[in-house]
């Protein structure tokens, strides 16, 4: 089967998932993410490689944190960015989505940064686009995150640069985190050694270890040794049964506590993709203490959406440059 | 040399140490009080990284900085070509307001990246001037931009191709290739 996501001469076309991704890919992105960091700190924090650009923020769903790096990430970029909280516009009078996304091709938008609680959103609009025409997945349904998986790793190497000796620990409930499926991939396809997961039964996929993780269900077990701690939320929002006693009985199990994170490595990095529920899934002396790194996620997330954009927009990786200069 | 003159081999090129030398005696009066070296990635930031040696006690004296430009972001060409596979931070850890820079480019063509670095130098503040030197013209302008001081003028023809590289032990060679059929030789800036 053809992977939507790479045109023929194998560069980025769309961002669906990270599954199905190559290893070469994935590095580009992290390797250009790079030079993205230092703008932000310039004087003037734009380049101008999307001029001229429109680019559609279609969120079917609702998002703060995402939408709005997205939307810093197209702007530091120069292109122009037109935000579309869909539920509020011509949706709820009955269009379809991709009755929307032509209406606003023929306004000539460039690029699509699309949000959407049915899994396969994105790719739906992807086949559909024309082929002048990029689209990022940014969350859909319990099926994939990518720019969010791509930012976790990136703030992993940031942080422990030797990804080839990393044991990784994955905390929460997998079964409804899109962020998780992505984190998983990304992580394997780099190449890191040891990736667990940490649950409930209740809260896992069936067969999870197919994904190459190994699985605990004893998180003191489980966090002992890791480099990396990774919480996700509770999905409170995405439960429609009794999986769980209780929101304190929960973080009494599996919330991270200073004494639980004692268990990793002493220099184990805590990150969460937010937004988080303090007394949940994560203790507030954690979450603000010195291992954290939940708020560089935030920053780093801004280069990584520069970074997919940069590449879709230039259609394709040049070998060389222009000729001499 | 002349028009007439247009080397075809390697073997008529000159030595690339020598000419870093001579660019290194030009550049020398200019390094003031408040100047700072900007090298190009990749071969502006080689030569510079020379230049830093060969003018070390000048340098010391008046208390030189030096950063390194990747324009990749900047480039006029990205809609056709894309972004590079391969691009570098731009590394530019000093105040440009007011500074005179000291722009390094290895082989001088079209202007273009000039131009773009120049872009790129203005998003991190006002510097007071910019001074473009390169180690090489060739010629084939297509701005109204040149370098103020090279080490030496060799023109080529648009087939021909000049590139500086780095040899492991640091020192800088130029190789010349010519693009006769449809192949285009390995470029890296």
């Amino acid at each position: 089967m053809n992977n939507p996501q790479l045109d023929s001469d194998g560069h980025l076309r769309h961002l669906l998932s990270i599954e199905g991704l190559p290893k070469r890919i994935l590095n580009q992105i992290l390797d250009t993410a790079e030079s993205f960091v230092g703008v932000a700190e310039r004087e003037v924090k734009k380049v101008p490689l999307l001029r001229g650009k429109t680019v559609c923020n279609l969120f079917f769903e609702n998002s703060t944190r995402t939408r709005t790096t997205f939307e810093i990430a197209a702007k530091r970029l120069s292109a122009d960015v037109i935000s579309l909280n869909v539920g509020t516009s011509s949706q709820s009078k009955g269009e379809t989505i991709l009755d929307t996304v032509d209406n606003l091709i023929a306004m000539h938008a460039d690029m699509f940064v699309v949000r959407h609680a049915q899994s396969g959103a994105a790719h739906l609009i992807a086949k559909h686009v024309p082929p002048h025409i990029h689209v990022i997945n940014a969350g859909d349904g319990r099926h994939s995150h990518p720019t969010q998986g791509l930012l976790d790793v990136f703030t992993i190497r940031k942080y422990k640069p030797d990804l080839h000796n990393l044991r990784i620990a994955i905390v929460g409930d997998v079964l409804h985190s899109r962020v998780a499926r992505s984190e998983i991939h990304a992580l394997t396809t780099l190449g890191v050694p040891e990736v667990r997961v940490i649950a409930p039964k209740t809260l896992l996929p069936a067969q999870v270890e197919k994904l190459g993780v190994h699985v605990y269900h004893d998180i003191n077990a489980g966090l002992k040794d890791v480099d990396v701690v990774m919480m996700l939320r509770l999905q409170n929002e995405r439960m429609n049964g009794a999986m769980l006693p209780s929101s304190q009985e929960y973080f009494k199990t599996y919330g991270l506590t200073q004494e639980k994170l004692a268990l990793a490595k002493p220099d184990a990095i805590v990150m969460h993709p937010g937004p988080m529920n303090r007394g949940v899934e994560i203790d507030s002396s954690v979450a603000d203490g010195k291992q954290s790194v939940i708020l560089p996620q935030v920053t780093y997330g801004i280069a990584i959406r520069m970074a997919v954009m940069a590449i879709l927009a230039g259609g394709q990786v040049a070998s060389g440059s222009a000729g001499g200069s | 040399m002349t028009d007439q003159n247009i080397p075809l081999s390697n073997t008529q090129l000159p030595n690339a140490e020598a000419l870093v030398i001579t660019l290194a005696q030009k550049l020398e009066p200019l390094l003031q009080n408040n100047t700072a070296l900007v090298g190009i990635h990749s071969g502006g930031v080689w030569l510079m990284q020379r230049l830093l040696v060969l003018l070390e006690k000048t340098i010391a004296n008046y208390d030189v900085e030096h950063g390194a430009l990747d324009v990749s972001f900047y480039r006029d060409d990205y809609a056709q070509r894309g972004l590079k596979a391969e691009n570098r931070p731009s590394q530019i850890p000093f105040d440009v307001e007011n500074k005179h820079i000291i722009l390094i480019d290895d082989v001088f063509y079209t202007g273009r990246t000039a131009r773009a670095a120049m872009n790129e130098l203005f998003d991190y503040g006002r510097p007071a001037s910019i001074t473009l030197i390169a180690l090489v013209n060739r010629g084939g302008r297509e701005l109204p931009i040149a370098p103020q001081i090279v080490a030496a003028d060799i023109p080529l023809e648009a087939t021909q191709h000049l590139q500086l590289t780095q040899l492991t032990d640091g020192s800088l060679a130029l190789e010349l290739t010519s693009q006769n059929n449809s192949a285009r030789p390995q470029e890296h800036e």
